[in-house]
């Protein structure tokens, strides 16, 4: 038997690594059926962490769930008995089993399938067959960047420029040197999925940027990755090093003329880095501040050589496309949208994690389908696509499809992948404020528009949570997007508004009420609403008053409490205390 | 800061000899120094400066842009809390609230006993255990305001009894 633990950052944050040392311990006791130990990434069933995957004798998947250091010992006895119904309480069900059946992968294809940390593993399914068969087929680059051409691939990483496109574009370049760079500084908050290949399959993105730099005729890659990642960067360097002691990074590949090394270069936390000429600064070891285009990367990039940047999940597809031919992933999608996407399903959603679906899927299909819908019974509000670029679509446009076109028309973008679901009890005014607050502190300061608008923006919607609104208010918030989107310099600028520009025109009426009425409908802003207890629910448990750090809730026990609103600081202490859902927000 | 006792500059000369012919390597330069004093000091900047022949304002500028750089000592134990989307959907200033109760520090500010340190951080990236919490590099997720305070009191009373210890 085989026993894998996914082992990416949440897994371990949700307690896998205390499992496998537990585990390892035991079997390093007595081991009589001398059952394997191993690891895997992350396999995007974020909400059942820690996850264990037995494989019996047969090679069959016995996958337990939501396992804990004291279960242990219980599968330690179920392996050794090679009886797994032992552990039936821990398995998964047939209901969160569909979140992985209904999705189709190809960017994540290997995620929790495979051992990120071993070669021979990625070998053992189609690993490096790509390279493999381009290096020793004699395929030429145009042959090359031709099926990713007809697979219709997209850029993953926000702006879903074509690939095929911006890889003709560097390979027409004259320049003695070129190089190939991976964008990993992820940093979107709300999206992790490139954070998950990396830790879970880095081999597919090391080949992926073997066929790239194949077909510009690089020879020479770095992968920017995120600091905040270092189960990434340690993962991945362990693969660099595998690839190159394999012959697989290094000179004259596969035995052909061509040869390309891979270096690591972590970032040091600046959202604006994710912009591809900021990112070729903070390279150059500089602020990481975004150029004039053009001339584009593709003429002058680093080092002013001509330079291809693609994210992780763009790369991740491409070894799929070379080994089963770009008309399979065009074969799914939409007609401006081919392949998957991989979302990060997150927020008031039942079930959380990486789900791949085919372009063209429905939102309503990726919320309620595989996330489960909205927990804990509350409604839907709104889906946040694409982080700071991108903005909420709401319920009624929930069949939107999944399509870099469609969801533009919405307001909102494709973007990385971000999904966080809100429901009710999210305040909309208060979530634009959030990503404004996000963008001014981001901005890098270079150009006006985006430096002083996007404060300028802040404020505005500071005043209007803090139940300080102006009427007019949202107009001049209007006025400054398009002031911003005119005439910001780079990306992030450009798409800052797109936040506030989406609740203006889903949800103007919550905007109104915090202005007009000082009145925070979802009940989140606080200095526009109140605690108060309901007598016929409190009894008078006590808990609530224990927890109140300024001794505002009075009351014997046994008997309803009372808050004195003179002295609530609102800090909703007594809200989370409370068990039987007393404490009322007004 | 100008309190502190000049920092021996001795730490910082392998990572001087590595990249001194590599082009661009300041930042890097920058994450070994702030590896090896757990901040930027001043002094140390303007070593770098003088061996690098760079300005000491374009190190002194690339430092304060990036948010992992810190211009002043951090405490013992550096609480990174994510403030990324899902968990501002899920009420991490709850937590925030809950930590500045327990410690009486903000974000960016050390206990005067030096044992924490609070800061606010872009996404963590574990959004599905949020709100997310990383103290020393452990990542503690699905948080509660009382959960965030047990976790602390236990890091504080396990870093007094080593303390005692040693």
């Amino acid at each position: 038997m085989r026993v894998v633990i996914g082992e990416g950052s949440c897994g371990i944050a949700a307690g896998a690594g205390g499992v496998h040392a537990k585990l390892e311990e035991l079997f390093a006791q007595s081991n009589p059926t001398d059952a394997e130990l191993g690891i895997t990434g992350c396999n995007g069933m974020c909400f059942l962490e820690p996850i264990v995957d037995v494989y019996d004798n047969k090679g069959e998947l016995h996958r337990l769930v939501k396992v804990q250091e004291k279960d242990a010992q219980a599968i330690y006895d179920a392996v050794v008995a090679n009886d797994l119904s032992l552990v039936d309480t821990l398995a998964i069900t047939a209901e969160d089993e569909a979140f992985l059946n209904k999705q189709t992968r190809v960017a994540l294809r290997d995620c929790g399938v495979i051992d990120p940390e071993s070669i021979d593993d990625y070998l053992a399914h189609e690993g490096y067959a790509a390279i493999t068969k381009i290096l020793t087929t004699g395929m030429s680059q145009e042959d090359v960047i031709q099926q990713i051409d007809i697979a219709g691939l997209r850029g993953r990483g926000g702006a879903g420029f074509s690939t095929a496109f911006k890889w003709r574009a560097a390979r027409d370049s004259k320049g003695d040197q070129k190089y190939l760079i991976c964008n990993a500084d992820e940093g979107d908050p709300g999206a992790f999925m490139d954070r998950a290949v990396i830790e879970g399959d880095p081999h597919s993105l090391i080949e992926g940027m073997l066929i790239g730099a194949y077909s510009i005729g690089a020879s020479e890659g770095i992968v920017y990755v995120r600091a905040e990642y270092p189960l990434a960067i340690v993962r991945l360097t362990k693969a660099i090093e595998d690839a190159t002691e394999r012959g697989y990074l290094g000179n004259n590949i596969c035995g052909s003329d061509f040869s390309f090394t891979l270096r690591i270069k972590a970032g040091a936390g600046a959202f604006v880095c994710g912009e591809e000429t900021a990112l070729i600064e903070s390279l150059e070891g500089k602020r990481g501040m975004p150029r004039l285009k053009p001339p584009f990367p593709a003429q002058a990039g680093y080092w002013l050589k001509p330079s291809n940047i693609n994210n992780v999940e763009t790369y991740a597809n491409v070894a799929w496309i070379i080994n089963n031919g770009g008309e399979a992933f065009a074969a799914m999608g939409t007609k401006d949208s081919k392949g998957t996407k991989v979302f990060a399903l997150s927020g008031k959603i039942a079930r959380g994690g990486l789900v791949e679906v085919p372009m063209g899927t429905t939102l309503r299909e990726v919320i309620y389908g595989i996330g489960g819908g909205i927990r804990d019974n509350k409604e839907f509000k709104a889906v946040q696509l694409g982080g700071p670029s991108g903005g909420c679509v709401p319920a009624s446009k929930l069949d939107t499809v999944i399509d870099y076109n469609e969801l533009a028309a919405t307001g909102a973008i494709m973007g990385s992948g971000g999904m966080v679901v809100m429901d009710e009890s999210t305040c909309m005014a208060s979530m634009a404020r959030f990503f404004l607050d996000f963008t001014a502190k981001e901005s890098c300061g270079k150009c006006v528009h985006c430096r002083m608008g996007t404060k300028r923006m802040l404020e505005i919607l500071d005043r209007i949570v803090a139940g300080e609104g102006q009427e007019g208010d949202v107009e001049k918030l209007e006025d400054l997007c398009y002031a911003i989107k005119d005439g910001a310099l780079c990306g992030l600028g450009q798409t800052a508004p797109n936040p506030v520009l989406t609740t203006i025109r889903y949800f103007r009426d919550e905007l109104e009420a915090h202005i007009a009425e000082h009145r925070c409908p979802a009940g989140e802003c606080q200095a526009l609403i109140s605690y108060s207890i309901n007598k016929d629910v409190c009894v008078g448990c006590t808990a609530c008053a224990r927890q109140c750090p300024v001794h505002a809730i009075s009351g014997s026990p046994k008997q309803p409490h009372e808050i004195d609103q003179t002295i609530c600081i609102k800090c909703g202490n007594c809200k989370t205390a409370c068990r039987f859902g007393a404490v009322v927000v007004a | 800061m100008s309190k502190l006792p000049p920092s021996d500059l001795s730490l910082i000369e392998p990572t001087l000899k590595t990249y001194a012919n590599t082009p661009g390597s300041l930042i890097a330069i920058l994450q070994a120094t702030q590896e090896a004093y757990g901040y930027l000091p001043m002094d140390v900047m303007e070593h770098i400066a003088q061996k690098t022949n760079t300005p000491i304002a374009t190190i002194v500028g690339v430092a304060t842009f990036y948010a992992q750089f810190r211009l002043e000592p951090v405490g013992k134990n550096l609480i990174m809390l994510c403030q990324g989307t899902a968990c501002h959907v899920n009420s991490s200033e709850l937590i925030s609230k809950a930590i500045t109760d327990e410690l009486g520090i903000e974000d960016g500010q050390t206990t005067e006993d030096g044992l924490f340190s609070l800061e606010h951080v872009a996404c963590l990236g574990c959004c599905s255990l949020s709100p997310v919490m990383m103290i020393n590099g452990q990542t503690y997720g699905r948080l509660t305001p009382d959960k965030a305070r047990k976790v602390i009191r236990s890091i504080a009373a396990a870093s007094k009894e080593g303390d005692e210890q040693a």
